[in-house]
């Protein structure tokens, strides 16, 4: 084995740490850091791992409430009481810079990830979500090939890790933009279930308890992953590849089902995944949290290379692994359940008292560190801000009239519409058997049926209005995912986020960041949901400059009963149509401007979180009265969008044709206005003909907005508006919608 | 009676089946691959996934578990044994249904909910059915598109042994709406004595209304009805 290098301040620097943070580093320690231990304090000190740069951020999101039963940042999952003694612990996490670089191995171990997180929890992982972001796939040049090649990649990465994993991807968004260019975002979310007793804690307890590793082998990919993902994306880039870390998803099952068996069990006093940082973070988190030590050995740290350096095997992310405190005199039980799963084990150390993170290396020492100081006491900043310039505003009277009939077919042709089908008939969207409400409508919906519960998941960000208002945008991303939810029937209960930004020390990227929390927040009140945890992800910048701020929003929600469960799409000709909160007439940061007029300009429309909520309260009391046969909310591309996606998406559509003959009358507004504007807090829904007058009383009565507008039924999107009538045949809409995708990725 | 459902590592779909037979009132016990003996069991089940991470060919590994052995036997004795998706793959590896499931035409993986016609109804598996009667049922698989030489393919259509196809919505067996690539649209068989049924769609997936379709309720029923677990009606 060759020495070790000599500590350098430029090698101080090649790990990511200033000239502060090594002083600092020398403070604790008494004394000059070893390579090993130089490397250690890199990775766990490094945005990823620490928030150091958004921590004071993270404070202001609300965290508490009477369903949390683990608070964010207490474990690596919240967990939230969903009553009768059934919790659920979920999360969001990015893999973006992994799958810059290699779309494959990224996307599929960033689904590992996090459903190690909610398995660490003791939770059964039961469904997940992503959230995705490409550079645009339609058009010529080399950087649309690119993205074409990330997004397969990505959603094939996804597919693979899931399906064989056996946890259905029910849901999520897919959206393509410029400012995406070499630097998707990958944010893949994941639900558990778990009893109440059966919360399992990530701490090192009980001095004397021996320390077990449990799953694959380690071996050198995915050295410092996590310091990788604190830094800018480069053309050099490319040469981090070692830096992805390669996923087994049959090995990541069977870590699953073994553990699950061993936590069911009374042999475990701890347990943590080996995410980021591996089995350094697994070790002096434990320690922390335990208020105890840890003391491993690396020589019996199962290894799948040989001459590994302590510094290697501490830094590896090598997936599927988890560190076990086990209750002393129960070894054998941990024995048997992995010796049946056919997995590596392998009792590596002990539990002890003085505080250290101690790792030795066939019995010398080679790293020792307080683990409280090297866990939770990185350096904490709070970067200079600085507000971006006012963006331009739309001149309405400016704006030359379009044919609005081709706009149409625009819009649900703009892979950011269309429908996401190439994607999710890639993904196992029907494994273990609780899929209510398949991919496509407003939220996801899924029965867990060893808990009798129903809930309601979505995943939203509108990061053209973030870039535009980031405070704005991000109201309106919990605002927008509360509504798919009350669509869908649920009352939401929590929330989990993913911030997406660029390079904090960027001041005006740091505002963005600052302005979305603040936003984010205030959402989270308005709508009592709180935050439970989630992942911050900086650095998310190409040589073309920052991404455009995305603080992608997880939102869960519970559903009483079966028959509340509602979908998007028309069911029978016949049914009346309403239109719940106005027409509207805000088409700043409209879809309409970007993807027909090539605009990006605001204002961003207005949010009023109390009438926002009073509509929802509204139509889950309407919901709950079986009233409502269809609710879909209006987002990108409005009215219009929003009534041909009702009439397009029935998964099991009857004989007749659900097209829509809508009359709207003479509204004042331009026709573009008025059907493509994306003001806030509406809902198109269906109703039986006999139950208008009673669905507009009950809603008059809470003082919200609503009119019929149409009737379902034909084989037409018809809108009639003063004298003028424009009519779409189904087809034509379906074929602009459905195959969009498809057609792009096979030019 | 009592059924198995056999747990191979990277079983997944080990769980639902054993829901939707425990739902019809059957006691059913999850078998260890490292398991030997099916003493006792009338009715096998081999559940979808991807047994040994599929890592060189579906079903190529699991066909050498010790468990295979017992299937085997359980099958020749003429006892009910079925395959679903990942199941289906190791039946034909194993030898114990003809023909192999190779990738989908499209190199996708496929997963939606999918219409097949019952072709035949003269086995233990869909008696309940109508010939020609339509089920939408889920399929979730990247290696479905069902492949056997001519004579493999004449002999199974002579013989009534292609029990499933796969169709449009209203129950033509068009090439768009084979979902994989199939020969002849096949979505499931059986062997010659009638008593082992390989299929792609997935039926335990399908036996609650609330998830969209309670079409695989028939399968599970006619496999209870011809063990005399439920009563024809």
């Amino acid at each position: 084995m060759s020495a070790e290098p000599a500590i350098t301040p430029e090698l101080v620097a090649k790990h990511g740490l200033t000239p502060d943070e090594y002083e600092r580093i020398k403070t604790i320690l008494k004394r000059e850091p070893n390579f090993t231990e130089l490397g250690i304090f890199s990775v766990m000190w490094s945005e990823h791992c620490s928030y150091k740069n958004s921590k004071n951020e993270l404070r202001k999101f609300p965290t508490t409430g009477e369903r949390v039963l683990v608070k964010a940042g207490e474990e690596n999952a919240g967990v939230i009481d969903i009553g009768d003694g059934w919790a659920i612990a979920f999360k969001m996490e990015s893999h973006n810079h992994p799958s810059a670089v290699e779309p494959f191995q990224g996307a599929a171990t960033g689904v590992g990830g996090i459903i190690r997180d909610i398995f660490t929890m003791g939770a059964r992982p039961v469904f997940s979500l992503n959230s995705l972001r490409f550079g645009p796939i339609t058009g010529d040049g080399a950087s649309v090939k690119t993205n074409r090649r990330l997004f397969a990649g990505v959603v094939a990465g996804i597919s693979h890790y899931g399906n064989c994993i056996g946890i259905p991807t029910i849901g999520g968004e897919v959206y393509f933009d410029e400012s995406y260019n070499g630097n998707p975002l990958v944010n893949v979310f994941n639900l558990g279930i778990l009893k109440h007793e059966q919360i399992a804690r990530g701490a090192a307890k009980g001095v004397g308890n021996p320390v077990f590793y449990v799953g694959a082998e380690t071996g050198r990919d995915g050295l410092a992953g996590a310091a990788f993902a604190s830094r800018d994306l480069t053309e050099e880039s490319k040469e981090d590849r070692p830096a992805v870390q390669v996923g087994d998803p049959f090995r990541e099952k069977l870590l699953l089902e073994a553990c699950l068996e061993l936590l069911a069990t009374d042999a475990v006093a701890g347990i943590q995944d080996m995410g980021a940082a591996g089995l350094t973070c697994s070790t002096c988190e434990t320690a922390s949290r335990g208020g105890t030590g840890v003391e491993i050995d690396l020589a019996k740290v199962p290894q799948r290379e040989t001459g590994m350096t302590p510094y290697e095997t501490m830094l590896s992310e090598s997936q599927e692994r988890m560190l076990i405190i086990v209750k002393k005199g129960h070894e054998q039980t941990v024995v048997d359940i992995f010796e049946k799963w056919d997995l590596p084990y392998a009792e590596v150390g002990v539990v002890n008292d003085d505080g250290m993170m101690r790792v030795r290396d066939h019995g010398k020492i080679v790293v020792e560190i307080p683990a409280r100081q090297l866990a939770d006491e990185a350096p904490l900043y709070s970067r200079e801000a600085k507000a971006k310039p006012t963006p331009p505003q739309l001149d309405l009277a400016k704006l030359p009239a379009t044919d609005n009939h081709a706009a149409l077919l625009a819009l649900l042709s703009h892979p950011s519409i269309a429908s996401k089908n190439w994607v999710y008939r890639q993904y196992d969207h029907t494994v273990r058997a609780g899929t209510m409400t398949l991919p496509g409508s407003d939220a996801a919906v899924f029965l867990v049926r060893e808990a009798n519960k129903i809930l309601a998941a979505t995943s939203d960000c509108n990061a053209l209005y973030c870039s535009l208002d980031p405070r704005q945008g991000a109201r309106i991303a919990i605002a927008e995912a509360a509504r798919n939810l009350a669509c869908s029937g649920a009352t939401p209960v929590a929330v989990t986020d993913n911030l997406n930004f660029g390079n904090p020390h960027n001041p005006e990227n740091f505002w963005q960041l600052r302005e979305c929390v603040e936003g984010l927040a205030e959402g989270c009140n308005a709508f009592d949901t709180p935050v439970t945890g989630g992942n911050v992800s900086l650095y998310n910048q190409s040589p073309a400059g920052a991404i455009d701020p995305t603080p992608t929003v997880g939102m869960v929600g519970l559903i009483e009963e079966e028959k509340h469960v509602t979908t998007s799409y028309f069911k029978a000709p016949g049914d009346a149509i309403l239109l719940i909160g106005g027409f509207g007439d805000e088409l700043g940061a409209s879809h309409f401007l970007t993807v027909v007029h090539g605009q990006k300009v605001g204002p961003v429309p207005a949010l009023d979180f109390a009438k926002e909520r009073a509509m929802h309260d509204g139509l889950r009391a309407l919901i709950k009265s079986r009233l409502i046969k269809s609710a879909h909310d209006l987002s990108e591309g409005g009215l219009a969008v929003a009534l041909a996606e009702s009439s397009l998406t029935h998964p099991n559509p009857p004989a007749q044709p659900l097209g829509a003959v809508i009359e709207l009358g003479d509204t004042g507004l331009r026709l573009d206005q008025l059907l493509f504007n994306e003001t806030q807090g509406r809902v198109v829904i269906s109703v039986k003909p006999t139950d208008v007058a009673t669905v507009l009383m009950l809603l008059e009565l809470r003082g919200i907005v609503a009119k019929k507008i149409g009737t379902v039924g034909g084989d037409l999107l018809k809108i009639t508006v003063g004298g003028e009538t424009l009519a779409w045949p189904l087809s034509e809409l379906k074929s602009a919608w459905y195959d969009s995708i498809a057609h792009a990725m096979h030019a | 009676m009592k059924a198995a459902v056999i747990r191979f590592p990277g079983s997944n779909c080990d769980q639902d089946a054993v829901l939707a037979l425990t739902e019809l009132g059957v006691p059913t016990d999850y078998v260890w691959h490292k398991e030997t003996s099916l003493e006792g069991y009338d009715l096998v089940i081999l559940p979808g996934g991807f047994s040994y991470g599929d890592y060189l060919r579906c079903g190529a590994i699991a066909r050498f578990s010790p468990i295979m052995k017992a299937i085997k036997d359980h099958a020749a004795a003429g006892k009910l044994t079925m395959g679903i998706c990942n199941g289906f793959q190791i039946l034909c590896e194993a030898g114990l249904l003809p023909g192999a499931l190779i990738r989908n035409r499209s190199l996708h993986f496929v997963c939606q909910h999918q219409h097949v016609r019952v072709e035949d109804i003269s086995n233990p598996f869909l008696n309940l059915g109508q010939t020609g009667g339509l089920l939408r049922i889920p399929i979730a698989h990247g290696e479905g598109s069902y492949t056997a030489d001519p004579a493999t393919l004449r002999e199974l259509n002579h013989k009534g042994r292609v029990l499933l196809r796969y169709t449009d919505a209203i129950g033509a067996a068009t090439d768009a709406a084979n979902p994989n690539g199939s020969a002849e649209n096949i979505a499931g068989i059986c062997n010659e004595a009638r008593n082992v049924f390989g299929l792609m769609p997935h039926p335990e997936r399908a036996c609650d209304p609330r998830l969209g379709s309670n079409d695989g309720r028939i399968i599970f029923e006619s496999i209870l009805t011809t063990l005399g677990f439920l009563k024809a009606a």
